[in-house]
C-alpha cells in the first residue's frame, strides 16, 4: 500500500494570486525515506501541512495511509508524526514536560515507546529539566523529534529538519532516520541541501510549486545527458569569465573549488587547456566528473524557465 | 597587508570560554571561510571583529582598528549581511539602499548616483520602488549583499548569506563575492554548506572555542586524506566535547 499519495494537488494563497503547489502527484510507499528537495519559496512546506491536513488543497485529492486529507483528518493526526520547520514545541516547558504532554496526548506514555527515542534522547536527557524556550537549536531540534515520534507514528514528516543545523549533527540525523526506516516507519522530508538528497531512497526536485524530476538519487544523477568537466586554475573568478566565452559551452559556474563547464558531448581537452592559457590562466587542471544533484537541478531549472 | 588580525582572541562568559586563545589573519581582498558546529564560539567571536562585544583577553585589529579602543571606526568600516536579517521589509528598494547609506555617514549626493548605477547593475532599476518584501528572495540576497557593501568598506561579513536559495541563484550570488574581492573588499563568511566552503581561499574551523584548522580547502582535504570539506569538517567536529 502507498502510505502517502498526492494527486494533482495545487494550492494557492492571496485569493489565488500566489500559485504554492502546481498540480503535482507522487506517492510513497511504507518504509520508503522520501526527500523533497528545493529551496525556500518552492512549496514544499505547503505540501506538507495539507499532508498534516492543516490546509486544505485548491484542488486535487490527497491519502496519507489511505485516509483523505479533508475528510478523513483526525485519523491521519492520530497516526502521523510532524515536525515543522519552525520550533513549536512549548517554549515554558522543560524537555520532560514537553515530552511527556505529548505522549499523553496521543494516549501513550514515554515509557512505551522509549526504543524509538532513546538513541536521541540521551543527548538532551541532562537537559531533562530546562525550559524548551532556552535549549540551543540543535537540542530544539532533537526535542522536537522525540516528541514527533513518542507516539510510535505510521508516517514521519520532517519539514527541513536539517536546516541551520551543522554538518555533523546532519550527519547524525540522517543515520537516525536509516535506522527508524527498519522500524517501518515512512519517513517524508525535505531540505534545501542538494547533498542529502543522496540519503534518501527516492526524492522530488521541486522548484516553484512544480516537481523537476522525481526518482531515485541515482536515476536522477544517471538520467544527466550531457557531459561536465570540473576545471580549476590558479584565479577562480577570471576562469569564471573566461569559460563564459567558450565555443562549446552550454552552461559553466562555480561548484566548490571548480568550475563546472557543461558541454553536449565529449570535449577535446587539450584545446581546452590551450583556450583556458591563452586566456592568461595557469595551474589548469580539467577532469570529466559525473554529475551531481545539484548539477542535475540547475540543469532542470534552466530547462523549465526557458 | 592584512584585513584583520586575531592574537589570542579570548572571550569568557563566568566560567565558560566561548573562544578560546584563537590567532588567525585575514589579507586584504581575501575570502575567508569561519567555519565550525552550533555552539564552537564562531558568533561570539565574529560580535568581536564587528566591534559589538569586548574580547576578555588577547588581540585583534580589524581594517587596522583596535577592538578594545575602536569600535566605532571598525563599524564604519565593515559591511554585514545575514540571511535571517539584511532589509527592511517594509521600505521600498530604494529606500533601504537610502537608509543604508546615511547610516553609513553617505550623503544624498553621493547615494543617489551610486544606486542608480548598482540597481542598473544588478538588472533592479525598475524594481526601485517596490517594496522588498515583494522581491524573490533571490533578488532580495543579492540586493542585501549590494546594500552591505554599497559604502565600500574594507571587510564585509556575511553570515550564513545563502541558507535556502537555489542552486542557480546561489552561484550568481558567489560570482558576485569574488567580483567583490577582487576589488580589494575582504569577504567574511560563515556558512553550514561545505561546498560553499570550497568556494574560498582559505578557511578555519572552530571547535570548542578554538581554531583547530586553518588553510585552503585543498590542502585541507589533502591533510585529511579526504575527498570532501564535510569529510573535514567530520573527522574535526565530531571530537568536540561542547554540547552546543
Amino acid at each position: 500500500m502507498n502510505y502517502i499519495e498526492l494527486h494533482n494537488i495545487s494550492k494557492t494563497y492571496d485569493k489565488g494570486k500566489v500559485l504554492a503547489v502546481n498540480n503535482i502527484s507522487l506517492s510513497v510507499s511504507e518504509g520508503e525515506i522520501f526527500g523533497l528537495i528545493g529551496p525556500d519559496g518552492a512549496g514544499k512546506t505547503s505540501i506538507f501541512r495539507m499532508l498534516t491536513t492543516l490546509i486544505i488543497p485548491d484542488s486535487g485529492s490527497a491519502k496519507v495511509l489511505g485516509y483523505d486529507v479533508v475528510k478523513d483528518f483526525r485519523q491521519i493526526r492520530n497516526e502521523v508524526g510532524y515536525m515543522p520547520g519552525r520550533f513549536s514545541l512549548y517554549p515554558d516547558l522543560s524537555v520532560e514536560e514537553n515530552l511527556r504532554f505529548y505522549a499523553t496526548m496521543f494516549g501513550t506514555t514515554i515509557e512505551e515507546n522509549y526504543h524509538l527515542i532513546r538513541d536521541i534522547y540521551v543527548q538532551i536527557e541532562a537537559f531533562g529539566k530546562r525550559k524548551a524556550g532556552q535549549l540551543s537549536g540543535g537540542m530544539k531540534q532533537k526535542l522536537a523529534l522525540c516528541c514527533a515520534l513518542i507516539h510510535k507514528p505510521k508516517v514521519l514528516f520532517l519539514d527541513e529538519p536539517t536546516t541551520g543545523i551543522d554538518p555533523v549533527s546532519r550527519k547524525e540525523l540522517w543515520e537516525m532516520l536509516r535506522k527508524l526506516k527498519t522500524e517501518n516507519i515512512c519517513i517524508f522530508v525535505s531540505t534545501p541541501y542538494m547533498d542529502e538528497a543522496l540519503q534518501c531512497d527516492r526524492i522530488a526536485l521541486i522548484q516553484q510549486g512544480e516537481i523537476l524530476s522525481i526518482d531515485s538519487p541515482q536515476a536522477v544523477v544517471g538520467q544527466f545527458d550531457k557531459f561536465i568537466y570540473a576545471v580549476s586554475s590558479d584565479d577562480t573568478y577570471k576562469q569564471l569569465k573566461v569559460l563564459m566565452q567558450y565555443p562549446e559551452r552550454l552552461n559553466s559556474y562555480p561548484f566548490g573549488e571548480f568550475a563546472h563547464l557543461v558541454v553536449a558531448g565529449e570535449l577535446d581537452e587539450i584545446r581546452l587547456g590551450e583556450f583556458l592559457k591563452n586566456n592568461g590562466l595557469n595551474d589548469i587542471r580539467i577532469n570529466r566528473i559525473n554529475a551531481t544533484i545539484e548539477d542535475c537541478f540547475i540543469d532542470l531549472s534552466r530547462q523549465t524557465k526557458v | 597587508m592584512y584585513s584583520i588580525t586575531a592574537d589570542k582572541l579570548t572571550k569568557k562568559f563566568g566560567n565558560f570560554t566561548a573562544v578560546d586563545a584563537i590567532t588567525f589573519d585575514v589579507k586584504e581582498g581575501e575570502i575567508f571561510g569561519f567555519l565550525g558546529a552550533n555552539g564552537a564560539g564562531k558568533t561570539t567571536a565574529m560580535r568581536i571583529l564587528c566591534g559589538l562585544s569586548y574580547p576578555t583577553a588577547g588581540q585583534a585589529r580589524v581594517a587596522g582598528f583596535d577592538v578594545y579602543k575602536q569600535q566605532e571606526e571598525i563599524k564604519k568600516n565593515i559591511g554585514y549581511m545575514s540571511q535571517k536579517f539584511s532589509l527592511y521589509e517594509n521600505l521600498t528598494v530604494s529606500e533601504n539602499i537610502e537608509f543604508y547609506g546615511g547610516v553609513y555617514g553617505l550623503r544624498m549626493k553621493e547615494i543617489r548616483p551610486r544606486m542608480r548605477n548598482m540597481l542598473e547593475t544588478l538588472g533592479l532599476a525598475g524594481e526601485a520602488n517596490k517594496l522588498v518584501s515583494s522581491l524573490p528572495l533571490g533578488w532580495k540576497q543579492k540586493l542585501a549583499f549590494s546594500t552591505a557593501i554599497f559604502h565600500e568598506p574594507r571587510i564585509v561579513f556575511l553570515d550564513e548569506p545563502t541558507s535556502g536559495v537555489d542552486p542557480v541563484t546561489r552561484r550568481q550570488f558567489w560570482e558576485m563575492i569574488y567580483e567583490a574581492a577582487s576589488r580589494g573588499i575582504t569577504v567574511f563568511v560563515t556558512t553550514h554548506y561545505m561546498d560553499e566552503a570550497e568556494y574560498c581561499n582559505r578557511i578555519s574551523l572552530m571547535v570548542d572555542g578554538r581554531i583547530d584548522a586553518l588553510d585552503a580547502p585543498a590542502n585541507l582535504k589533502k591533510q585529511f586524506g579526504v575527498e570532501t570539506m564535510s569529510d573535514v569538517f567530520y573527522a574535526l567536529a565530531r571530537g568536540a566535547k561542547r554540547n552546543e
